[in-house]
């Protein structure tokens, strides 16, 4: 999933200063899932705003909605209904639903209240860690299911830096060695030979070396 | 021959080869290269000359190391895959060697987390193996990376790092196999102060026939207080600095352990020299350059044998 954190309440209530009538609005994704910005993330902030304002006098107007998917045209166009009595829309999705929402309410300004940070995947309840840095040309097959470019803080393909320690990353104990991990789950399939198969300098180009990417699928595409 | 090396050519000349190394400053100050380089000047075979060490920003290792070659002594450029993507790191491989320098080393870098810059993004387009295949390219095939030909191809002579006392040691030897066959010709190791635990490494190395393949030079570094030691035991990652040497440190009195520093250095030196696969020394005196002769003579190591660059 794509996950995210909510921002700093001061940063939020400086975008929304300036109106009297926001819509705030979630998304039932990925955010929910790591819960910075579905339904129930949704009223938290809500109320959080509308008391901070009060405290300094201003009562602010809040309609909350949460989509099934922000990133999505199809949901985002049922805030056509709404759209009209808001001055402004504060939303709680990914940058991909930030974007949608600005895309097609063009005359609207729209304010992030989370950072979205990575893809990843949840470790243990309340914790989630990067996993995929959708680099376009995946390599899991030959890493035993684990990524270097994602995991390891150098990103190397080609085996352990000179700082892993007792498993653990140089930067921090909290971190893994991804090329630990990798060359334990080679042992444990048996394929551990491959290891000193060299892999060739990467071709970024179908991350974002290339710039911004598409997908085009004819037997889909309209 | 493959170049012009003169690390290359003391290393074919059977004699135990000898680098040492100098961290350019952090500002122009032209003068401080210059004294580092003069107190290695004919001490030992070549000199590296750091890249953004530690991640803090120094005038660039390919600057500082022009003026070694002004000077007549061998700069050995370090380059890092952290602060250059494949562009950048070519264009710089074929001015420095442009400006006569003709031996480098690749590596990855220390990562900006532990510099002044934490704040700096990390390239890391490519990892040092790939580095080491992209130099030997450039050099064997003439070719850049991307594959159009080079006018005029820089004829390196390539070394790497190699740090045997990291984990998972299994994976080693392994390790530097794969900078063999990505083709390295010389490798500085970590600072060696486990020297069972490098016997145990470089029994594996020539087990695989490695040590024929690449040069290695035992790293070393003088450790001048017990305060030194023990951060070295306790806050460097990825250094193996044994108790009783801590201990060895701490046994004598302050105004003596720079001098119990050296001895165990020498000491070390002298046991390494017997050690199979061991073809020289990476000196590391870090800001403590001017104890590199009285080091080189000690471990019987000077003169230098006479090469004509």
């Amino acid at each position: 999933m794509i996950t995210a954190e909510r921002k700093p309440l001061e940063e939020i209530i400086a975008y929304v200063r300036p109106f009297d009538r926001i819509l705030l609005v979630g998304c039932n994704e990925c955010v929910t899932v790591c819960a910075a910005g579905g339904r129930k993330e949704v009223g938290i902030l809500s109320s959080a705003l509308q008391m901070a304002f009060l405290k300094q006098g201003k009562n602010l107007q809040v309609k909350e909605h949460t989509l099934e998917r922000q990133c999505d045209p199809e949901y985002v166009e049922e805030l056509s209904s709404m759209i009209d009595g808001a001055d402004a829309v504060l939303s709680m999705a990914c940058g991909c639903g930030v974007q949608e929402v600005a895309r097609r309410y063009r005359d609207k300004p729209v304010f992030p209240a989370v950072n979205t940070t990575f893809m990843g995947a949840s470790e243990r309840q309340g914790v989630w860690a990067e996993r995929c840095q959708g680099c376009g040309d995946c390599l899991l097959g030959i890493t035993g299911g684990i990524c270097p470019i994602a995991r390891c803080s150098k990103q190397l393909m080609n085996g352990p830096c000179g700082g892993s320690t007792h498993g653990k990353c140089e930067i921090s104990p909290d971190v893994d060695c991804a090329w630990q991990l990798i060359w334990d789950r080679l042992k444990a399939l048996g394929l551990e030979d491959r290891y000193e198969e060299i892999m060739p300098a990467k071709d970024w180009r179908t991350g974002r070396g290339g710039g911004p990417r598409k997908i085009i699928r004819e037997d889909l595409a309209e | 021959m493959k170049t012009d090396s003169v690390l290359e050519k003391v290393l074919s000349s059977g004699n135990l080869a000898v680098t040492s190394e100098c961290g350019p400053p952090r500002g122009a100050a032209v003068d401080k290269v210059k004294k580092k380089a003069k107190l290695l000047e004919g001490v030992v075979d070549a000199v590296n000359i750091t890249d953004n060490q530690t991640a803090m920003v120094r005038m660039s290792s390919f600057a500082a190391g022009v003026f070694l070659r002004q000077m007549g002594l061998h700069p050995i450029l370090q380059m890092v895959t952290r602060d250059r993507n494949r562009l950048a790191m070519q264009a710089d491989i074929i001015g420095a060697y442009a400006h006569g320098i003709n031996t480098m080393l690749c590596l990855s870098g220390d990562h900006p987390h532990f510099g002044d810059h934490p704040m700096a993004a990390n390239v890391h387009d490519i990892d040092s193996i790939q580095f080491i295949q992209m130099v030997r390219q450039m050099r064997d095939e003439g070719t850049f990376q991307g594959g159009a030909e080079i006018d005029v191809p820089p004829k390196m002579f390539i070394g790497a790092a190699a740090n045997p006392f990291a984990d998972p040691f299994e994976l080693r030897v392994a390790r530097l196999a794969k900078k063999v066959a990505a083709g390295v010709d010389f490798i500085q190791t970590q600072c060696i102060y486990n020297l069972d635990k490098f016997e145990q490494w470089m029994e594996g190395v020539c087990a695989r026939g490695l040590h024929e393949k690449c040069a290695i030079l035992a790293g070393i570094t003088p450790m001048k207080s017990a305060g030194m030691a023990r951060y070295m035991k306790n806050k460097v990652p990825g250094m193996d600095v044994p108790q009783e040497l801590v201990d060895r440190m701490a046994g004598v009195p302050k105004e003596k352990q720079a001098e119990e520093g050296i001895k165990i250095c020498v000491e070390s030196m002298q046991r390494l020299k017997e050690v199979k696969g061991v073809a020289g020394f990476h000196i590391m005196a870090i800001e403590w350059e001017q104890k590199v002769p009285e080091i080189m003579e000690k471990a019987g190591l000077l003169p230098r044998p006479e090469i004509s660059a």
